[in-house]
């Protein structure tokens, strides 16, 4: 302790993200949570450090949603919600009602950041006559939403845009030209490869990019019925996939993003799965530089920004690192398979005072691995490992249900040479230098 | 007063009609879907599970339990009725803090197990219900099959022997079948007929004669079954309850607890029974704790529960003695007792101990300590119970025998279930003609 009278530093989670400044790094990604001022203000009465509006598109003839059930959800037994899934638009709201409220709000909560997402046609006029109006609105940056993998899409927008990198870096260019303030392209993961799409951002002119969007989705099928499910008057249609499940998804696009070359330092805003504070802390290591958080908020009520606060705050201070320097901490350790090294050998080993003897390890070793864990030890039931079939595979480990109890250690030196597959005398095509 | 000179006090009506019912309804409720899915979930679904090999009848728990949480709720009644048919029934009385649930591997994570006879009850409720029949009959072997005694070992193996295709007459001492399941278990376990329900389910397979009130020794005789039929199965359970050899056990108020409990089971209303105000009872298995728990339920002021030796021998289970005691029984160890006081009626108990003797008022005594068995012909007997094999055979040809009659028996439902069961699988494979060990 150091003279503040026992009470415990709390970092400073303040962040600034494209030069708008929000309290911590926490945003409502641009979805139902942040249609109207009403929710938005509950947000930032809650502490939330910004949100996405959700996206306006142009004038007109607002957009008609269905009326039917437009979110489904993956459960566990105990109803806890794993998956989630949507098909609801863009908002369905008048565009000037929007642009009134953000501008109240703005004014309310000039410490918070409120970004704007927008999903216009592909004309340049459409994104010249339409973002300067939003702009006046005192918003601090656009999103632009190349990602929503329902309705839109078949419109021409939305992840029509996001999956052809050409248009992305077209759509891109002309909000640059039209605004003044930042722009942040939302990238669908609905793709083979991440990269393209980043880079047309990068080469359009974005100033950061954000994901994941959704992912196409079909929940389930109704057994009583046979039909797909939800449905709307009987019919159903894909929706986008979004909550905890989706997450490692998320984590790798985000990482891919941030280590490769032809992307790397483009900010990124992480958005996919983000529940709880360790997930965040995946995104920002991973080379976020924030994070947008939807599902939790629609499965908890906003009140879950609390445990992302002081959750990542506590961490901060137990590391003894800023959340500066957090942000991409974990990147440098990502790399292509070929390039690990193959001479490293770690091998599982049960704790025998935390096992509880259901043998799991045992029967998905002999099932399924490499037959590397006994049943019987001199006649009692035991599960130990046989060092000289594990290949370290750490299957035992994720499937054991008490914490720590089966671990890897390291049995190859440290000092051993290190090889990988390009040197590798196994490779046909091995590097030979 | 001197518990010579005391008036005794024995009457129905001791609690109100409400108040009984209260007092016998079901001791575990039934679980929920919900509460049934966030348990079954608590189950890792361990390899050669604990709870399997605890199971008497190897009941394959995690697959049921796996059943349950995917909703496939007659996928597990058949693999909890396939080992066990009264499965329904253990679902209920089985001792599970010794069985199952003490082997669960949760107890080493967290101190507390799978609740697996709720979940049993859960899969099985259902099925039993609505009659749903799991298991067709084999095509008509031609044998016919006696089974003497309808409790739970010779319903097993009936139903068994039914299944693999022969045709059985179960000869059944009582008006009603289902042995110590109508006649014996606390009337709290098994609310709402429950045994009676679940016969007719298994009685549903077919194939099966029942004659009642038909006892062996009087109504029948084992050599005429032996002539008359292809195989014959024993699972007559025990005889006469035992007795406590003291001076003044002929006094009125004394009663066996069999006895008691057997007329409370069959009584319309409970509210008539007739119950002491401090009543004694002497033993320490579960029907002393079963006529202990409901003498308070009837209304008794005070219940005494008295056991000749330490806690560490009682064969009740710490659960049913917690059960007892927060019943308000008064548990006392090792005093065996001494003598009945009284003139015509009991009105107390004297009992010895390491320290000199002590006396306890008594409207009512009930006597558990076990029942005895009477020989059949020149079958082999030991111990008071018929000798059998691995595949419960006895010394007599063609005849068979399981449950509480024979060496091995544990007054417990399941492990006469379990005897039925391999007996059936035995006499089945000698009606073939298989050879066998």
């Amino acid at each position: 302790m150091t003279g503040n009278c026992g009470v415990q530093r709390v970092a400073d989670l303040k962040t600034t993200f494209l030069g708008i400044e929000s309290p911590n790094p926490f945003w409502l990604a641009s979805a139902p949570p942040t249609d109207k001022a009403y929710n938005v203000n509950r947000a930032f009465e809650a502490g939330w450090g910004g949100v996405v509006w959700k996206t306006l598109g142009e004038d007109g003839p607002p957009i008609v949603n269905v009326s039917g059930p437009r979110y489904s959800a993956l459960h566990s037994n105990e109803r806890r919600v794993i998956g989630f899934n949507n098909i609801e638009l863009i908002t369905d709201r008048p565009l000037q009602t929007n642009l009134d409220e953000i501008r109240q709000v703005k004014r309310d909560w000039p410490d918070r950041a409120m970004v704007v997402s927008v999903m216009l046609p592909m004309n340049e006029k459409a994104w010249a006559d339409n973002l300067p109006r939003i702009e006046d609105t005192g918003a601090d940056a656009f999103e632009l939403n190349f990602g929503c993998p329902h309705g839109m899409s078949e419109r021409g927008m939305g992840a029509a845009v996001g999956q052809v990198p050409e248009y992305i870096q077209m759509a891109t260019e002309w909000a640059k030209k039209a605004s003044s303030i930042p722009v942040i392209v939302k990238l669908t993961p609905n793709v083979a490869n991440i990269l393209p799409p980043a880079k047309a951002a990068l080469d359009g002119g974005a100033d950061a990019v954000s994901l994941i969007n959704t992912i196409n989705s079909i929940m389930g099928v109704n057994h009583d019925t046979l039909t797909m499910y939800p449905t709307t008057d009987g019919m159903g249609t894909h929706g986008g996939y979004c909550g905890e499940a989706v997450k490692p998804i998320a984590l790798n696009m985000v990482a891919e993003i941030a280590r490769s070359p032809a992307t790397r330092g483009l900010p990124i805003s992480g958005i996919g799965g983000v529940t709880d504070w360790r997930d965040a802390v995946d995104f920002l290591a991973l080379g976020a530089s924030n994070v947008q958080v939807c599902t939790a908020a629609m499965v908890y009520g906003f009140k879950i920004v609390d445990d992302l606060v002081d959750g990542l705050s506590t961490f901060l201070d137990d590391k003894g690192i800023s959340l500066d320097q957090l942000v991409g901490k974990a990147v440098p350790s990502v790399t292509d398979w070929q390039y690990l090294n193959l001479n490293y050998v770690e091998k599982a080993v049960i704790d025998q005072d935390l096992c509880i003897k259901c043998g799991r390890c045992h029967v998905v070793c002999e099932d399924t691995s490499h037959q590397a864990i006994t049943h019987t030890v001199d006649g009692e039931r035991r599960f130990e490992v046989i060092d000289e079939e594990c290949v370290g595979c750490n299957l035992c480990v994720s499937i054991c249900p008490v914490d720590s109890c089966i671990t890897m250690k390291q049995t190859s030196g440290d000092s051993d040479p290190k090889l990988n597959w390009t040197a590798h005398p196994n490779n046909p095509m091995r590097n030979t230098d | 007063m001197t518990a010579e000179s005391a008036q005794p006090d024995v009457r129905p009506r001791r609690l109100s009609k409400d108040e009984i019912e209260a007092n016998f309804a079901d001791l575990h409720p039934p679980l929920s879907r919900s509460e049934a899915l966030i348990e079954a979930d608590r189950c890792y679904f361990c390899y050669d599970a604990p709870c399997t090999t605890a199971c008497p009848t190897g009941i394959d728990i995690p697959s049921f339990i796996q059943k349950i949480r995917s909703d496939n709720i007659q996928g597990s009644a058949r693999t909890i009725l396939r080992e066990n048919i009264m499965g329904g029934m253990c679902a209920r009385v089985c001792p599970t803090e010794v069985l199952c649930e003490e082997a669960c591997v949760r107890n080493t994570h967290e101190e507390k197990p799978v609740e697996i006879g709720l979940l049993q009850r859960y899969a099985t409720d259902p099925i039993i219900d609505a009659r749903t029949q799991l298991f067709p009959r084999a095509e008509a072997s031609g044998k016919r099959v006696a089974v003497v005694g309808g409790g739970p070992a010779g319903l097993s193996c009936a139903h068994r022997l039914a299944v693999l295709g022969h045709e059985v007459v179960i000869f059944n001492r009582d008006e009603k079948p289902g042995g110590l399941n109508e006649y014996g278990i606390a009337a709290y376990k098994t609310v709402d007929d429950f045994a009676q329900i679940e016969i007719d389910y298994i009685l549903g397979v077919g194939g099966i004669e029942v004659r009642h009130s038909c006892a062996l020794g009087e109504d029948v005789q084992l050599p005429e079954l032996v002539d008359e039929f292809d195989a014959v199965f024993l699972g007559i359970g025990l005889g006469q309850p035992n007795d406590l050899g003291i001076e003044g056990e002929d006094k009125d108020g004394v009663i066996n607890a069999i006895d008691y409990i057997a007329a409370l089971r069959q009584a319309d209303d409970k509210s008539r029974m007739p119950i002491g105000k401090t009543v004694v009872v002497i033993g320490g298995g579960m029907t002393a704790i079963d006529i202990a728990v409901q003498s308070r339920h009837l209304g008794a002021r005070q219940v005494h529960m008295v056991y000749r030796r330490g806690p560490e021998k009682m064969s009740a289970s710490v659960f049913e003695q917690a059960l007892a005691q927060t019943s308000g029984v008064t548990i006392h160890h090792r005093a065996p007792p001494k003598r009945i006081i009284g003139d015509d009626h009991v009105t107390g108990v004297e009992f010895e101990t390491d320290d000199g003797t002590f006396v306890l008022y008594a409207d009512m005594v009930f006597k558990a300590i076990g029942q005895q068995m009477e020989g059949i012909g020149d079958i082999a007997m030991e111990n008071g119970r018929i000798v059998v094999d691995d595949g419960h055979r006895t010394s007599l040809a063609h005849v068979w025998a399981g449950g509480d009659c024979v060496i091995g028996g544990d007054d417990l439902t399941v492990s006469a279930v379990q005897h039925g069961k391999l007996a059936a699988i035995d006499i089945d494979r000698q009606l073939r003609g298989a050879k066998s060990g």
